[in-house]
């Protein structure tokens, strides 16, 4: 199935939010994930199943004003 | 005597509010940030791949730095992007704390009233403590405390200007209307005296990060707005003079040498 990770078009069989994110190599508690638009809070990763065409942020902290 | 800022049930010594971008290198931002006494520090979220480390890093400095947070909503130009972002922050910052910022207009970064009041009334069911970056129109900012802000931030100039305090009017009104809310002039300011002149219109505190971040030396740009802004407050407290039209001698008249000679007569 086809998805977008921050706009970029990856292929992938995995099914869940959590796995596909260790997939990409996503580590740690410092990002957090959107789908969609929709903020996906960390405790729902495994539950969460992934469709073809979601559309995925995964964000972390930079410098702001 | 204590004068200290509260925001949402928080005291504060230091009424000055940095942002943590621009600067040279992360080592000059910090020395920055501990030079201007900040004891709260705005930064924000961006797509990051797994292999970047700035997430990392910045997360370790602010660890070490004992501020508050105060993460941003900065290019959200929708309700629901902003509300989405600061659900973002909250799971990863761990807090409520919230600069909300809606983009109107990409020329001025204006913030939008209507999706800025809208964002706050779902952000405010959903538990966040609300800081609004807003214009300065009175309206706007009453219906912000409507729906549940309790501190309210409008700009002095747009973002990165630093053109000061453009509306005086506009900023003593809100002092004027909302005396016992926290205002707090966000953006646009320049230069130490602009904050300093904020300050002594009533305004609880000033938070802005170009005019440290791009000044030539920022560690002694952000000493010498920390300076500014004790300065302002302590003149507001004191309370300014009553300015008038015409002068008035400070120099005793009574007793002046001379006064009989007629030819002291001023010359046209």
């Amino acid at each position: 199935m086809e998805i977008q990770v921050n706009g970029e078009h990856k292929v992938s069989d995995t099914g869940d939010l959590a796995a596909l994110l260790k997939e990409l190599g996503y580590s740690g508690e410092a990002f957090a994930v959107a789908v969609n638009g929709d903020f996906v809070p960390r405790a729902q990763y495994t539950q969460r199943q992934l469709q073809h065409g979601d559309r995925l942020d995964v964000v972390a902290p930079v410098v702001g004003g | 005597m204590s004068d200290q800022l509260e925001l949402y049930g928080k005291r504060f010594d230091s009424r000055l509010l940095v942002g943590t971008a621009l600067y040279p290198s992360p080592a000059v931002m910090r020395e920055s940030v501990r030079e201007s006494g900040a004891e709260i520090i705005t930064l924000s979220l961006r797509r990051q791949g797994p292999e970047q480390q700035q997430g990392k890093m910045l997360w370790d400095y602010i660890r070490e730095s004992g501020c508050r947070l105060l993460p941003n909503t900065a290019g959200c130009k929708t309700p629901r992007e902003a509300v989405a972002l600061a659900e973002m922050s909250r799971e990863i910052f761990h807090t409520d704390w919230l600069k909300l910022e809606v983009v109107g207009d990409d020329y001025n970064l204006q913030p939008d009233p209507y999706g800025l009041v809208e964002a706050a009334r779902e952000l405010v069911k959903r538990g966040f403590r609300v800081l609004p970056y807003c214009t300065d129109d009175l309206l706007v900012c009453r219906r912000l405390l409507d729906v549940g802000c309790e501190v309210l931030m409008p700009w002095g100039a747009p973002i990165g200007t630093g053109l000061g305090l453009l509306n005086k009017y506009n900023l003593r009104t809100l002092r004027e209307r909302l005396p016992d809310i926290p205002l707090i002039v966000d953006a646009g300011i320049g230069a130490p005296s602009q904050a300093a002149e904020a300050m002594e219109m009533g305004y609880d505190a000033v938070l802005l990060n170009t005019a440290i971040a791009k000044a030539q030396d920022p560690v002694q740009m952000a000493r010498a707005f920390r300076l500014a802004i004790e300065s302002g407050r302590c003149a507001f407290a004191a309370g300014l003079m009553l300015q008038r039209q015409t002068a008035s001698p400070s120099t005793p008249t009574l007793d002046m040498p001379f006064w009989q000679q007629a030819d002291r007569v001023p010359q046209e």
